[in-house]
């Protein structure tokens, strides 16, 4: 399942209550979807530092998906708000320092949607795998 | 634009009158009966050391105003950060506090960071007609020039394009040389400084003062050429970096030269963390984690994260940067610091209809959020 062999990395911060519980639902449902995301765990997608996802990004990381309740759903009631903005802001940063935003992914996945979990990883790998690597892999100097 | 700020007390113009074209006299003067009035219980403001060097000082004996000097065209530090030190909790006094355009737009962001309050202060605004660094500063004064205001500010009123290239380039770029917002404007710009200073302040403190009103003059018209001038050069400067930003270069070729010595950082008015995440444990690692990434690409640039320091940094205080340079002033590798984060945060700031230092009321972009915004967010 490769094209030319290459394999995205992608790191997924999940947030506990809703896109991880999704991603436990995909897992207990069986379902079939590309063994290419690393996925970590926080409370909140409010809780997603965005020097998590420069730090990524700058080692060389393929991808990073963010994934948190669908607006409204919060189990902290605005951390996804909050996230929403960041993001915002972090990809129109790093679009203006000449890196590339279509790297960072953000996406809304509740509790019951393991097929929408699924999806949304073979998505981003699918995309990811025609984008090709980050260059910035085998940078030393960054 | 509107920063706080007493919008009930009406502001009156008046004239200060300036003797054998002693306009710093003048100046200090004004300084002198603010805090003899009592409108005031102490002021900061640039002083003249004994040794000729110039720094911010709270002072509070009127005597020591003869050594006070906001005409000087430099600017060691962004003062709003001075100025947060003073009034960041109670108890404190009635504060005055002289300062520049772009420090009380620092100011008004410290004070939405929660780092000052204004509530007792009185903020006096000088028009700014640009500044030195500090070695080319004390270069021209070694030189004997000891008024070197006086040729910025006519120029600045009466041929905006022709600033002394030797000005910061961060002034170069200011499109924001005054500050309306305050409750004294010290009105440099637009007057005929061997003659008289126009003042703007609330009409009880003329009152108090003993001074009357004035006709108008001309530095709306002043300011307008001013700030077009500066704007011009400022998307000049724009396109200029963009084009690098946005090249082959990127951020990260700009930044190549970086040490991260965090003197950019320390030296920013809105950077005020105590515990910078890039100063704490985070960033210390066991001696064979980093051989282990030497390991992955072969080699490991050290100090490392020069790019990530940048990025984050732009993250934390882009929305919020000011535009007074005092990064660029500070880096030891000349490193286009001030303009990158002035491109970007340009960028930022548009995004989320927010202009720093404009006003108290408006809530910081990042710890704020409404319901019905970026909806496709999330779901393309």
């Amino acid at each position: 399942m490769s094209d030319n062999g290459f394999e995205p990395k992608i790191i997924a911060f999940l947030c506990n209550w809703c896109t991880y519980t999704g991603a436990d639902l995909a897992g207990t449902s069986r379902l079939q979807y590309p063994p290419n995301v690393r996925i970590i765990r926080l409370m909140c997608s409010g809780a997603v530092d965005p020097i998590y996802v420069l730090k990524a990004d700058l080692a060389g990381v393929d991808g990073v998906l963010i994934g948190g309740c669908h607006p409204g759903d919060c189990h902290y009631q605005e951390g996804n708000y909050k996230a929403r903005r960041r993001v915002v802001a972090l990809k129109e940063i790093v679009k203006s320092a000449g890196l590339e935003e279509d790297r960072i992914w953000l996406r809304w996945i509740s509790a019951s949607e393991g097929q929408r979990f699924a999806d949304t990883v073979t998505e981003v790998t699918e995309a990811l795998k025609k984008k090709g690597p980050n260059p910035l892999k085998n940078e030393w100097a960054v | 634009m509107s920063g706080r700020f007493r919008l009930e007390e009406r502001l009156v113009k008046t004239t200060i009158p300036v003797e054998n074209n002693q306009t710093l006299a003048a100046v200090q003067g004004f300084l002198r009966q603010l805090l003899e009035s009592g409108a005031v219980e102490a002021l900061l403001v640039p002083m003249r050391t004994p040794h000729g060097a110039v720094t911010p000082a709270l002072v509070s004996n009127p005597d020591l105003l003869a050594a006070a000097d906001p005409l000087a065209p430099v600017m060691p530090g962004n003062n709003a950060t001075q100025a947060g030190k003073l009034s960041i909790r109670e108890p404190r006094v009635k504060v005055g506090v002289v300062l520049r355009a772009c420090e009380l737009r620092a100011l008004v962001e410290l004070v939405k960071l929660q780092q000052a309050s204004v509530d007792d202060m009185t903020l006096i605004a000088v028009d700014c007609a640009g500044t030195y660094e500090v070695p080319v500063y004390q270069g021209r004064r070694a030189n004997g020039d000891e008024e070197l205001w006086r040729a910025l500010y006519q120029a600045a009123s009466n041929d905006p394009d022709a600033l002394d290239p030797e000005i910061r380039l961060a002034c170069h770029m200011c499109e924001q040389p005054v500050y309306e917002g305050a409750d004294v404007t010290l009105e440099l710009l637009g007057s005929d400084l061997g003659q008289e200073i126009r003042v703007s302040l609330p009409d009880e403190l003329g009152a108090k003062l003993g001074l009357s009103a004035s006709e108008p003059n001309a530095r709306a018209e002043v300011v307008e050429k001013l700030v077009a001038a500066r704007t011009a050069r400022r998307d000049a400067e724009f396109v200029a970096i963009r084009e690098r930003l946005e090249g082959d270069e990127g951020l990260i070729g700009v930044f190549d030269a970086c040490i991260r010595c965090h003197n950019c950082m320390n030296v920013c008015p809105i950077c005020y963390c105590k515990t910078c995440v890039f100063k704490s444990a985070v960033f210390d690692h066991e001696p064979l984690q980093y051989v282990g990434w030497a390991n992955q690409k072969g080699a490991y640039r050290l100090p490392a994260d020069t790019a990530l320091f940048h990025l984050t940094r732009l993250n934390h205080m882009g929305l919020s940067c000011i535009g007074c340079g005092m990064c660029t002033q500070a880096c030891p590798a000349d490193l286009p610091v001030g303009p990158v984060f002035r491109a970007i945060g340009q960028r930022l700031q548009a995004t989320f209809e927010y202009l720093p230092g404009r006003s108290l009321e408006e809530p910081l972009p990042l710890i704020t959020f409404k319901e019905d915004e970026w909806l496709q967010v999330g779901y393309e």
